[in-house]
Order: C-alpha cells, then structure tokens, then sequence
C-alpha cells in the first residue's frame, strides 16, 4: 500500500498574537511546529504500514525551512519525503494547494491512500483533504475517529458527525482526514532520528511537477485575505468581593433571575 | 507579485515591522520577501514613500461576474430535523440577500422531508430547490456534493452558505473545488463591500488569536462556511410565501463512492451543550476527574450541562464532546459558568456569546476575569461546593 | 556549558528529553501517589530504541557506551528518579551478562531486554549482606544438570515486575570472595517467588520487593561467567552503572533548578519577583555551581569508563557521590525557594527532595564509596 500523509509546518497558534497596536503579529519566540493533527495523520499511516506493509511518503508544500517538518515526520517512521516549494506557491489559498498538492503526488507515482490531519492550526479552515480527495478523483472522509479494517481494497473507517459518528466503508484509493481521538502518536525513536538526518530529501518545482502556472500561488487562488485584525473581547470584569462565602452568596442573588 | 521599487525604497524597515506573516525581512537596508507572503497589502498600504506595489494578474478561472445572482443557504437536514445552524443562515442569508436586493434560496437535501421546505420559508427563505430522495437518507460527500453543484451551475448564486458542521465542513470543500470557487471556513461574520457588493468574509485564524477578512473578488459563487450559534435566526412567520421547487436529480448523480453501513447517534454523547441555556465547564484548575466532579455537581444544581476547555478534555477528566472553543463547541447559552478555566482566546471564542458568564478562578488576573459578567476570585475546591449547596438550599 | 556532544549523542538527548517533557513528567505526580509501575512509559522508552541502547548491535542494541546510558538517564532523572529507576535497573540486571556472560547467554536474553519485551533486574542485597557483600546467604548447590538456589534477596528494584534476574549466590563458602558465582533466574522458574511491595520514602513509581528463592532449579548454563566470578563480575558491572546513578543525580539537580528558577522569577513579595533577593540569588548560584561542576566530573567520568574499561573504580565512585550529594542539596534548596509552595505535593520539588535520598544509599552508599576511593587512594601511592 502507498499511502501519503500531508504535513504543514505552521507556527505553534497558542504563542501567536496580533498587537492591537501595530496590527503585526506578535512572533516573537513563536516556534514552528509540524501541524498537531498531521502527527495524528503520520502515526496512522505509520500503523497501517506496520500491519499491512507498504511504504509511507509525507509531502508538504511550503517554504525551504519546512524540511524540518518532514524529517521529523521521517523519524517518526515515514519512508520518504518530498517538499514541494517555489516562489510560485505563494499565496496559494485551499484551492491552489490542493491543486500543487495533487501535481506533486500524481508526479511521485500517485497514492493507493492519502491520510491528512482534519486542519492545520493555522488556518483552521480543514478545506485541502476535500479538495485534494476531488483533485485526485478519490472518495474521501473528514473526521476519521477510528480505523476499522482493511481488507484488500477495501477500508472501513468510523468518521465523526455533530451527534454520533457514521461506520463507512470504501475503496482504495482513498483520502481521508484524521481527529486527535484516533491515536497517540509515538515519539521519535533513536534509529528513526538517525534515518532523517540520511534521508534523501525530494524537492519539487512547480516546474517539476508540470503544474500550469496559472493555478498556482495568488494567481490560483479565489480568495485573498483583505484584512486581519484582533479578536473584540467583552469588557465587564466585575469581581466580586469578599470571603468565598460572601462571594457565592451575592452570586446566587445576582443569579436567581436567571435561574 | 509583490513588487518593491529598491530607488524609491528608502529602507525604513516599517514594512517589516507591519507584515503580519513575517514574509518581509530587511537585508542590508533592503526588504526581502519570502514564501510567507499572501499578498495581504499591509506592507503596501504602510509604505511611506509607495515603494511596493501589488500586481495582480488576471485568473484563468475568472467568471462573468454580473451573469451570477441571488444568495443561497445549504440547508442540513440529519436524523430527521433541520439542524438550528440552518435557521441561522437563513437570518444571515436574508441580511446579506437584502442588502444585493437579490432573493434568498434553500437547498434541502434528504429522504422523507415532510413539510420542512416550507418551515424554511417560514423563516426568511423565498425559494427552496427540494431533493427528497432515499439516496440522502445518510449523508455522503458523493451524492450531495454532486447535486449541490448541479443545481448551482444550473442556476448561477453570488453566495453560498452552509453551516460549518461536521457535513457542511465536510462537502463544501468539495463543491468548491470543482467549481473553482473560493471558500471560507468557520466564519463568524458576514457583510457586503458596499463599493462592489462582494461578501466580506470575517473567520477566526490562529486558533481565534487573529481575525481575518477575506473576499473572493473574481470567482463565483462566494461560499462559506458559518459557524453554528453565532447568526441569528428571524422568528418564523408562517404566512410568507415562497417557491418549493421539487428537483430530481439522475440517479447516477446521487450514487456514492462511499458507503455509510451505520449511523450511530451516541447517546452518552449527546451532552448536547449547544442546546443548553446553561452551561457549566470546568478547566485545569480542577486539577483531575475527582475536582471536574464538582463541576458536575454544580451542572446537576443548575440543571445545566457540563462543558470543559480542552486541557480538561486532553488530560481525560470528560470526553470531546463537551468540549467549548474553537477546537470544540461554540456555545452561547444564557448562563456560563467557567470555573478553574484561565480565559486563553481558543476557550473564549466559543463562549463569548453567552449572556451571562460568571468565572471563578484563583488569579485575579486570568484572562477570563475580562468577560465575565460576575468574576469570584478564589479556590475553585471552596467556592463550587459552597455554591452547589447554596443553589440547592435556595431549590429547598 | 557546551560538552561537545557527537550528533549521535545530541539526538539521545533529544530523544530522552522529548520522552522526559512529553511523558514522564505529565504522569510522575500520578505514579508517585499510586506507586504504581511505569510500563507505558518504559514501552515508549524501549519503542524510541532507547532500551538497549548500552547493549551492542549483535544483540539487537543500539551499542552505545557509559556515556550514552548517562546522557539519556540525565534526561529521565530530570522528569522522574523513580521512573528512570526503574529504567536504569533493567541495565544493571543487564550488565552482569554483557560483562561476563557466555555469547549463548548473551543471545538468549539481551534481544529481548533490548526490544523491552522482557524487563531485567540485579539481585544483591540481602538483609545481612548490603554493604557488606561477605554476609550473602543466598546460596546455590549444583544438582546434576541444574543449580539450586535458596535464599532471599532484600530491596530488589523491578522485583514482581521484571522477567529476567541476575543474582549472586554463594557456591563455596570456604573460598570467600572466590565463592560466589552470578546466575540468571527466570520469572517462571519454579521456587521463584517475591516478597510484599515495600513502601518506600521516594521512587514510589518504581517497585521494590523481595526474592524468595525455595530449592529453585535453574539449568546449568544459566551460571553466568565462570565459577567464583560473581563478586568480580559485581565490581565491575558497579563500574558501569555508578556513573549512571550519577547521572540520575544530575538530571534531578538540573530538574530542581528548574523549577527554583522559574518560581523565584514568578513569585512577588515586597512588590518584587523574589528572584530579585540577593538571599534568593545566592541559594540559586550554589545550587547551579554544585550541579555544573557534577555534570562536568560524571560526563569526564563516563568519558573515560567508555575508553578504559578497567581501573575506574575510583573516578565511578567520585561521580556518584558528588553529583547525589549535589542532588540533595539542590533539592532541598529548591525547597526552600518554593518555601511553603515546596512542601505542598501541588509542586513537583517535594518528590524531587524525597526521590533524591536514595540516590545516596543504593548501588553503594555514599560512604561506601568514599571507602572505595580511599582503598584505591592508598593503593595508588603504595606503587609510588
């Protein structure tokens, strides 16, 4: 089974803050990390691997720093790597990501199984597994909890709704995106470290994966970004006053209309 | 391409200072700019001498944009109900429909609907596109992916909404991509750009730490994505009068790729916290399962239901599906109460709307002290059981 | 300090410390309080291929050194002593085979120690014989094909929990120190029984238990090395491992320090952070000074075990009980700083200053060291 886990490196959200002020972003020791849910992705696809064999490849498009990201993926027990980067790229919204992404893994041979994370942290819009699913003429699922079986070609997966969840069965190929819930990623291992710091490192152009130019960065993209802001917070802040007794008696005044 | 005329730069460094995606960096008194560019115009906007310009060029997918007309709201349908965040669209959709002078459509989606197209006129629809067919007795991105954008080629909306729900999530990327139409996630806020009528598109990124606006100004239709309970739905008036257009579509269309073998609604997690007008949720400050019980206990006092930051969730004291913010749940119930929950902007963004909130928590200076209605500063393990008695003394 | 670690080395590091921040110290509070044996975490341990990573590749290792095995201990002990015992002792229960095992004996257990499918354990002490090895009791007849042991050993760390033991029987009383002989005792083997779980001040996450041995067979080839090796084999496996009680030491002061630092920056009183006292100040410098020159003397240590082998008896017992010494000063200042926070079990400093005591007493107490030191002190100036 071929299968390809898509990672993006994105700064750690938590640390992230936009000055009210300036309006720039507050980046100052904000580290970059491989997106959370791709780990989950990763470990999955590392897992199907041990048990039904096969190879793992992790793609990322982005900037030449983002190898970081895939030799970490290496070392947690991916096959190979490749890094689709070019000033071409820039810009890109979902829509031409998924269209880079859908080049590059067509280029590399194509994929019996593609496994994202459900979104990146960053964006938070979990938009590119659809689309990259449709680029790739593959049926997809978002929001896979659990993997049921593999039989041949043949994948049953349990993906998460509002009120339950939905057993589904499909064939390969297929894509579908992860939740948190469906494992503990491993930690690297020592030999897994070791390899990484080996690997062989595929760089992809945009040139090289036959892209139209078109389609890609901005020029690709439908929609732009016209302004970033922070977030309105409500102002009350009335403490109340007094022992824990006192306070939870006032409380309980305050809150008898309510309840 | 952002471009920078280096004669005119005079290397002030202010649009480094101003990019908000670290893309600008100054290399001997000159800016450079890198992959982490999206072209936002920040840069361009606070140059003082006008040295950067942004060249946009025209794009293959670019449409007639006159020749598409009319905002439509996806309604979601699941397990025999039309889902609240669908009535929200319509309020939302109605505004946004106005203000173009267009009318406002619903696209219902399922097997066995009853009367529901016509509730959906109650509540600000003028026309309803109705699919009521066995094949979307269980939801598949296949089946209604294929319809949806069938019916959307076919009758040419400016706007499309959909609920950003596990299904709405789920489907409309795919509509997007094969319309080649530009798609904002999870949005919070809606309007139109008065100068060209186009939809501003206001969502959280960064885990809610920053706010974005964005547009789609070449392509159509504009989709979105809206997060549940944030809109607010028009009361139902059941004398409007609208048009049920009955659809059929070919059953190849409706075939799925995708087989769904069962539906599991899971009871225990039904903690529907949504639902609820009051809602009582517990963070780190509690310390383990043992302390999140006394968050429980004050729930059962208040006839509530229970919610958790995620770092309750993610140490396991309560599942995820009580999980409040924007990794979770947004709620907006008339009563919060957030207790041992610092206040960080992820937990935040999923409860600010709720009426009341009272915080109680052992620094004064937590974050969540700043919107709270009621703040009680002290020992969550003191104040909750006195508070859980009180309520239940005052029941009687 | 930079200590020019190998790539090789900088990625144990990284590794263990990732181990340590990910794994060890959300749960160490938990364990503790439950006293309960950390599998999951050794599995992840063994799963990142650190588990037999002083065991030679032949064997399924990772063929690292001394210096290795303290590098990734420095990491564990600065989430959890007690976690990183239980760790650490599966490599003592090790060492006696690598150091003197037959390649059969070799080929049979150390693979499995080196995955983590089967936990190892050493067996010495008894209640007689702690310090003083003369008082074992324990003994083991030949028996046709097999050796019969009977005895009980006192305080044995992975006891109940591990699958392989190396135990130090007496076989000929009258040769003295020539008279005892380390064997492998298996978990099934029959006679082979443990003791309560002992309740113990710190390193609560770790099991300590007797082993109780009733005309326990064991095949022959299960004796490791030659006859009246077994107090030579000892010796030399405390070598090895001596520097790694060091390290654990090491990784405690560090993770002391830690936390004294961060608290002191935090902590306002007078309208200042204490941190900003010079009373605070110096406590704080001692404790980076004792912590900095112990690491700098264990790292020198298992620098040079890796490259002599033999002949560091004294350099191993130097290091351990500077940098414990260390460990329970720091810790206990670390208390102080904390002051009353410290004392709580809400900050992780109490556990630190419980779990540090040990680190004084087993594999040698530090006065036994310093007889070790003296011993080889005069042997030293005897030759000159």
């Amino acid at each position: 089974m071929k299968i390809f886990v898509c990672v993006k490196q994105v700064p750690d959200a938590k640390d992230v803050r936009l000055d009210p002020k300036t309006n720039t972003l507050a980046r100052e020791g904000v580290q970059s990390i491989m997106n959370p849910y791709d780990r989950h992705a990763l470990e999955e696809a590392v897992r199907l691997k041990e048990q039904h064999g096969g190879t793992v490849t992790v793609i990322s498009m982005g900037p030449p720093q983002a190898e970081a990201t895939l030799r970490e993926a290496i070392s947690c027990g991916a096959d190979e790597m490749a890094l689709v980067s070019d000033r071409a790229f820039a810009g890109a919204d979902t829509w031409a990501t998924t269209y880079t992404l859908s080049m590059a893994i067509k280029k590399l041979g194509g994929a019996d199984l593609i496994i994202c994370g459900k979104q990146a942290i960053d964006g938070d819009t979990a938009q590119v597994g659809p689309g990259l699913a449709e680029r790739m003429g593959m049926p997809y699922l978002t929001c896979v909890r659990k993997v049921v079986s593999v039989a041949g070609q043949v994948i049953r997966l349990e993906r998460m709704m509002d009120d339950g969840y939905d057993l589904v069965e499909a064939e390969l190929p297929m894509l579908f995106t992860v939740v948190k819930e469906i494992n503990e990623p491993r930690i690297p291992s020592l030999k897994g470290k070791m390899k990484a710091k080996k690997q062989e490192l595929v760089m992809l152009s945009a040139a090289d994966i036959g892209a139209d130019p078109d389609l890609l960065g901005l020029k690709g993209s439908p929609t732009q970004v016209v302004n970033v802001f922070p977030p309105e917070m409500r102002g009350e802040r009335c403490l109340l006053e007094g022992t824990a007794d006192e306070q939870v008696a006032q409380l309980a005044t305050k809150l008898e209309a309510i309840l | 391409m952002l471009k920078i005329d280096l004669d005119t730069c005079i290397g002030c460094g202010v649009c480094e200072a101003n990019c908000a995606f670290a893309a600008i960096t100054m290399e001997d008194g000159q800016p450079v700019v890198n992959e982490k560019c999206t072209l936002c115009g920040s840069c361009v906007d606070n140059c003082e001498v006008d040295a950067m310009v942004i060249e946009r060029e025209t794009k293959v997918n670019q449409v007639d944009l006159v020749a598409w007309s009319g905002v439509w709201v996806f309604a979601e349908y699941r397990n025999g109900r039309i889902t609240p965040v669908t009535m929200e669209l319509l309020g939302a959709g109605r505004g946004l429909a106005d203000t173009r002078g267009v009318k406002l459509a619903a696209v219902l989606f399922g097997s066995e609907l009853g009367d529901t197209a016509k509730d959906l006129v109650a509540h600000g629809a003028d026309t309803v596109y109705v699919a009521d067919d066995p094949a979307f007795a269980h939801f598949t991105d296949d089946a209604y992916g294929n319809v949806l954008t069938d019916l959307i080629r076919e009758h040419q909306p400016e706007i499309v909404l959909a609920g950003a729900t596990a299904i709405g999530r789920s489907v409309i990327p795919r509509v997007a991509t094969i319309l080649g139409a530009g798609l904002t996630a999870d949005c919070t806020d809606l309007a139109i750009r008065k100068e060209d009528g186009a939809l501003l598109q206001t969502r959280p990124a960064f885990g809610g730490n920053i706010m974005a606006t964005i547009v789609c100004p070449d392509t159509r239709p504009q989709m979105a994505t809206v997060r549940p309970l944030v809109m607010t739905p028009r009361a139902a008036d059941d004398t409007r009068q609208g048009e049920i257009i009955t659809v059929t579509p070919l059953a190849m269309r409706m075939q799925s790729r995708v087989k769904v073998i069962e539906s599991v609604i899971a009871e225990s997690e039904q903690a529907n916290i949504t639902e609820s007008e009051i809602v009582v949720a517990g963070g780190r400050g509690l310390d383990g399962e043992k302390g999140f019980q006394l968050v429980k206990d004050l729930a059962d006092a208040m006839g509530g239901a229970v919610g958790a930051s995620r770092a309750a969730v993610d140490s396991g004291w309560v599942g995820y599906p009580h999980q409040v913010g924007q990794t979770g749940k947004t709620v907006a119930p008339k009563l919060y109460v957030a207790a041992g929950i610092s206040g960080a902007i992820q937990h935040v963004i999923g409860m600010q709307s709720a009426e009341t909130i009272v915080a109680i928590n052992k620094d004064p200076h937590a974050p969540i002290f700043d919107v709270a209605t009621y703040g009680l500063v002290g020992d969550v393990f003191e104040i909750l059981p006195k508070l859980t008695a009180k309520l239940n003394e005052r029941k009687g | 300090m930079d200590y020019f670690l190998s790539e090789e080395q900088e990625m144990i590091v990284d590794v263990a410390r990732q181990i340590t921040d990910e794994m060890i110290i959300p749960q160490r509070a938990e364990l503790d309080e439950k006293e309960e044996f950390p599998d999951a975490i050794l599995q992840t341990i063994a799963q990142a291929d650190l588990f037999g990573l002083y065991i030679p590749e032949e064997y399924g290792g990772f063929g690292g050194g001394c210096f290795d095995m303290v590098l990734a201990l420095e990491q564990f002990g600065r989430g959890c002593v007690g976690i990183a015992t239980a760790f650490a002792a599966n490599a003592l229960g090790a060492y006696p085979m690598l150091i003197a095992g037959s390649d059969e004996l070799k080929q049979k257990y150390l693979p499995e120690i080196a995955s983590g499918k089967k936990y190892a354990a050493f067996a010495l002490t008894e209640a007689n014989a702690g310090s003083d090895a003369s008082g074992i009791q324990t003994t083991a007849e030949l028996d046709g094909d097999h050796w019969v042991l009977n005895g009980t050993k006192q305080w044995i760390t992975n006891a109940g929990e591990a699958n392989i033991y190396t135990v130090i029987a007496i076989t000929d009383r009258a040769k003295g120190p020539r008279g005892a002989t380390m064997f492998v005792v298996e978990d099934t083997d029959e006679g082979f029984s443990y003791g309560a779980k002992e309740k113990k001040l710190g390193i609560r996450a770790s099991s300590t238990r007797e082993l109780i041995f009733k005309d326990c067979r064991i095949p022959k080839d299960r004796m490791i090395g030659r006859q009246g090796t077994g107090f030579i084999t000892i010796m030399r496996t405390l070598d090895q491992s001596r520097p790694g009680i060091a390290a654990l030491g090491l990784g405690l002061g560090q993770g002391a320090l830690d936390e004294a630092v961060t608290y002191a920056k935090q902590r306002v009183q007078f309208d200042k952070p204490i941190i900003s006292f010079q009373a605070v100040q110096h406590i704080l410098a001692d404790m980076a000074i004792q912590l900095e020159a112990s690491r700098a003397l264990v790292y020198a240590t298992a620098r040079n075990v890796d490259t002599h082998k033999t002949g560091v008896s004294k350099i191993a017992s130097m290091c351990k009980v500077m940098a414990t010494d260390m460990a329970m000063k720091v810790t206990t200042d670390a208390v102080q700083v904390l002051a009353g926070y410290g004392y709580m079990r809400e900050y992780p400093v109490e556990k630190m200053m419980r779990d540090a005591k040990i680190l004084q007493i087993y594999e040698g107490t530090n006065q036994i060291q310093r007889n070790v030191i003296g011993q080889e002190l005069n042997k030293e100036y005897g030759k000159k």
